[in-house]
C-alpha cells in the first residue's frame, strides 16, 4: 500500500462523496452505509476523499519508505 | 458643584449614559427620542467611544448587543414603532444575558400614531413585548435630572444582572427642558462589568451563576472561547434539549432579578403620613399628578402619591401594603389604561383602585386629576 | 489528528448537517484559511445568524455568537467597532443573508465594515425544510414553490458590489481548495468581504430538485462553475446554467473603524 487511510466511523454519514470522487475506486460504503476501504492497493494517496468529505471522517497519508 | 444647566430631558438621558460609562451607542432616527442619537453622535466621540446610525432599528439593538458582547457598555434609543421592531432581540439580550439598554420615549400609537404627541402607551411592550418568559427592568423618570440618574441606573442595572433594562421615557420628559445641576462624576456609582472568576483550564464555563444567580460571562476576545446563543442553554452556553436546564434556566433568568427586586424597585412617597386617598403615578404625568395632590391637600384632602420610578418589576408589596390602608388608589395614565391592571391585581380588592385614562395627544392638566381626587374622594366607601 | 481540527470544538462533532450537506466543506474552508492567516482562536470572533449554515459558530473553537435571523451582520459590526483588534468572521445563509438579513447586508457593504461574510449557498432554506429563499434558481421547486419559483433570484455577489463591498468573491464546495483560498483574500481584505461559497443540499433542495445524490450535486458544480477569466469571454448565449467563480470584485476604501477614528480624532477622543 502506498498509504494509510484512516477512517473516524463515529463521524462518517455514509454520503458517498468520497467514494464518488475517488479515481481509484478505493472506496465503497458497507451495509450501514458507512465508508470502508475495499481496495487499499488501488490507492494514490491523491486526497480527493478527504478534501471533500464534509464530515472529517476519512484522512489519508502518503506511506514514508521506511 | 456643576453649575447649573438648562437641559432637556433627552440630553440629559445621553448625558447620564455617558456618565454611565456607555461608550457604543447604535440608533435608528425617530421621534421623540432622535435628540438621543443626535447628542451621542456628538458626545460619544469625544470620550472615544462609537456612534453608528445603523440601517434600522432592528440593526441597531443587534449592533448594541455585539458592542456589549465584546465589552463596551451599550445603549439604544427608539419610539415606540421602533421599540417594536427591537423586540426580537430585546428578548435575545434577556436569554443570552446580555447587558444594554434600550430607551423607549413613548409616544401615542398604535401604529405611527402621533409621532410627535406624549403617552405612556408602551407600558405593557415594554413588560411583555418580546415572546417568551422573561422579567424586565424599566424605569420611568419624572424629571431630567431623572432621566439623567435613571441612565446611569439603568446601564448599572444591566451590568448588574446582566439583562436588558427599559428606560420608559415618555415624550414631555424627553422634550422637557429644565434647570438641571448634574452631579460630579466622584457622586456617580457605576457597576463594572463583571469578569469571570476563573480560567479556561479551571474550568470556566460563561454561564455559571454566581452566587447572586447572575453569570460572570467574559467579553470576546479575552481568550475564553465562548458560545453564545439565543436557543436555551446549558451553563457551558450551548444549546440543550433537556425539559429540566429550560425550566431552571428560564426560573433563574426571573430569580435573579425578583430576588433583588428591593434594590430595583425605587419609587417615592409624598404626603402618605395620613393619606386615605392615594395618585398612583409613573413618568411625566407623575408631574402633573404631583400639583394636582399639593393643591387637592391644600383644600383639606387627605391625599397621598406614590410615584413609581421602577415600572418594572411592579412594586407588588408597596402597592398592596398601601391598599390595605387607604380607602382609594387613583391611576392617571395618558394611555386607554395599562399598569392600572397591575395596580388592581396587587390591590387585590383592598381599596378601590380608579384609573384615570387619557389618549387624545394631550397631557393631564392639574384640574383634570384634581377633579378625579375629588370624586374618589367623595366616594367615601372603603 | 490534522492542524485545522485544533479550530474545531472537538466535542461537538460530528456536526448536525445531513449526510452529504455542503456546509462542513465550507467550514472546514474557513478555519484552514484561518490557519493560514495566523489568526490566533483568541482574537478572532465567529458570528453567524440562523438556518443551516449558521450552525457552524457552535462547532468552531473561537469566542462564537449564533444571533438571531438575519442579524449577525449588526452583530458583528457592535462586535468589530467596540473592538476593531479583533477579526470578525459571519457565517450565513442564502436565505438569513439576502432574504431576512438583507437590509444589514447591504448596509454592511456599504460602511465597508471590516467583516468577512462567508454566505453559505445552499438555494434553499433547509432547517425549515425546503422553503424557497431569495437565491432559490428560477423554475426549481421548494415546499413553497411545488410548481417550481417564479421569483427572480438574487446575486449575491452583484448586490454586494453594488452596495460598496470591497472583496467580492465566489467558490463552491467541490473546488474547496479554491474556496480557501478565496476566504483567505477575503480575510486579509481590511473592509467588507463577501464570499459566496456554494454548497449542495441534498436533502431539502436536491432531493425536490431531482439531484438527491451530494455527489452528483457536486459535479455539477465542477461542470458549470466557470473561472472569472473565462467567464468573461464566455458568451451569454453559451453560459445556461454556468456561473462565474474567483475574485469577482475588488476595490480600496477605507474601512468603518478606520474612518471613525478621524471622528474620534476630530471630536478630541484620543487626546
Amino acid at each position: 500500500m502506498k498509504s494509510e487511510i484512516t477512517i473516524k466511523m463515529a463521524r462518517c454519514k455514509g454520503c458517498g462523496i468520497c467514494v464518488a470522487f475517488c479515481p481509484k475506486q478505493v472506496l465503497a460504503l458497507s451495509e450501514l452505509s458507512k465508508v470502508y476501504v475495499k481496495d487499499g492497493e488501488a490507492c494514490i494517496a491523491c486526497g480527493q476523499c478527504e478534501l471533500r468529505c464534509p464530515d472529517y471522517a476519512i484522512f489519508v497519508d502518503k506511506k514514508v519508505s521506511q | 458643584m456643576n453649575k447649573p444647566r438648562l437641559m432637556q430631558g433627552n440630553e440629559a438621558c445621553a448625558e447620564g449614559a455617558i456618565a454611565a460609562g456607555v461608550r457604543f451607542f447604535g440608533g435608528y432616527p425617530i421621534t421623540p427620542s432622535t435628540e438621543i442619537a443626535e447628542t451621542m453622535a456628538k458626545l460619544l466621540p469625544q470620550v472615544g467611544g462609537k456612534f453608528v446610525q445603523m440601517e434600522d432599528e432592528i440593526a441597531s439593538i443587534g449592533a448594541v448587543l455585539g458592542a456589549s458582547l465584546a465589552g463596551k457598555k451599550s445603549l439604544t434609543a427608539t419610539s415606540g414603532p421602533g421599540f417594536s421592531l427591537k423586540q426580537e432581540l430585546i428578548g435575545y439580550a434577556a436569554c443570552a444575558e446580555i447587558p444594554a439598554v434600550i430607551v423607549d420615549v413613548q409616544r401615542v400609537g398604535p401604529s405611527t400614531g402621533q409621532p410627535t404627541s406624549p403617552s405612556q402607551g408602551d407600558v405593557m411592550q415594554a413588560r411583555w413585548g418580546t415572546h417568551g418568559d422573561h422579567p424586565m427592568i424599566a424605569l420611568a423618570p419624572w424629571t431630567v435630572r431623572e432621566a439623567y440618574d435613571a441612565a446611569i441606573l439603568a446601564v448599572n442595572f444591566s451590568e448588574r444582572f446582566r439583562t436588558p433594562v427599559i428606560l420608559l421615557m415618555d415624550e414631555i420628559v424627553g422634550h422637557l427642558r429644565e434647570r438641571v445641576v448634574l452631579p460630579e462624576p466622584n457622586e456617580i456609582e457605576t457597576y463594572p462589568r463583571r469578569k469571570p472568576k476563573c480560567t479556561r483550564a479551571e474550568g470556566y464555563q460563561p454561564y455559571t451563576p454566581d452566587d447572586d444567580l447572575v453569570p460572570n460571562v467574559a467579553n470576546f476576545g479575552e481568550g475564553y472561547h465562548i458560545h453564545v446563543t439565543g436557543l436555551i442553554h446549558d451553563e457551558t452556553g450551548f444549546p440543550v434539549g433537556s425539559p429540566k436546564i429550560t425550566e431552571d434556566s428560564i426560573r433563574r433568568l426571573h430569580e435573579k432579578i425578583m430576588r433583588a427586586e428591593d434594590e430595583v424597585i425605587r419609587y417615592d412617597e409624598f404626603f402618605m403620613d395620613d393619606a386615605e386617598y392615594v395618585v398612583l403615578s409613573y413618568g411625566g404625568v407623575s408631574r402633573t399628578s404631583y400639583e394636582a395632590v399639593e393643591k387637592a391637600r391644600a383644600k383639606g384632602l387627605k391625599v397621598g402619591m406614590l410615584r413609581l420610578m421602577t415600572v418594572w418589576p411592579f412594586a407588588d408589596k408597596i402597592v398592596a401594603k398601601i391598599a390595605k390602608r387607604v380607602k382609594g388608589i387613583l391611576v392617571p395614565e395618558l394611555n386607554y389604561g395599562q399598569l392600572v391592571h397591575e395596580v388592581e391585581r396587587a390591590a387585590a380588592g383592598q381599596c378601590h383602585v380608579e384609573l384615570l385614562a387619557k389618549y387624545n395627544m394631550e397631557i393631564f392638566t392639574p384640574q383634570e386629576i384634581e377633579d378625579a381626587i375629588e370624586k374618589l374622594c367623595a366616594r367615601g366607601d372603603k | 489528528m490534522r492542524s485545522f481540527e485544533k479550530y474545531f470544538r472537538q466535542n461537538r462533532l460530528p456536526h448536525l448537517w445531513c449526510p452529504g450537506c455542503g456546509n462542513g466543506i465550507a467550514m472546514k474552508a474557513i478555519v484552514q484559511a484561518v490557519e493560514r492567516k495566523g489568526f490566533t482562536q483568541d482574537n478572532t470572533v465567529i458570528v453567524s445568524g440562523i438556518g443551516c449554515s449558521s450552525r457552524a459558530s457552535g462547532y468552531m473553537d473561537f469566542d462564537t455568537l449564533h444571533t438571531a435571523h438575519g442579524r449577525a451582520i449588526p452583530f458583528a459590526t457592535g462586535i468589530k467597532l467596540a473592538n476593531p483588534e479583533l477579526n470578525v468572521i459571519v457565517i450565513t445563509g442564502d436565505g438569513d443573508c439576502t432574504a431576512i438579513g438583507g437590509n444589514h447586508f447591504i448596509h454592511g457593504a456599504r460602511r465597508n465594515v471590516d467583516l468577512t461574510v462567508v454566505l453559505f449557498n445552499n438555494d434553499i432554506y433547509g432547517m425549515t425544510g425546503g422553503q424557497a429563499s431569495p437565491m432559490t434558481p428560477l423554475n426549481k421547486k421548494a415546499t413553497t414553490a411545488p410548481y417550481g419559483t417564479v421569483d427572480r433570484p438574487f446575486d449575491a455577489c452583484h448586490l454586494a458590489q453594488a452596495a460598496g463591498a470591497t472583496f467580492v468573491a465566489r467558490s463552491t464546495a467541490y473546488h474547496v481548495t479554491h474556496l480557501t483560498d478565496m476566504i483567505e483574500k477575503g480575510l486579509s481584505n481590511k473592509g467588507f468581504s463577501l464570499i459566496e461559497a456554494v454548497v449542495q443540499c441534498p436533502t431539502a433542495y436536491g432531493r425536490k430538485n431531482k439531484m438527491s445524490d451530494p455527489s452528483k450535486m457536486m459535479m455539477w458544480m465542477r461542470d458549470n462553475a466557470v473561472m472569472k477569466a473565462a467567464w468573461d469571454k464566455l458568451p451569454a448565449g453559451d453560459r445556461g446554467e454556468k456561473f462565474e467563480i474567483g475574485v469577482l470584485y475588488e476595490d480600496q476604501y477605507t474601512d468603518y473603524a478606520a474612518a471613525y477614528e478621524e471622528v474620534i480624532d476630530k471630536a478630541g477622543g484620543n487626546k
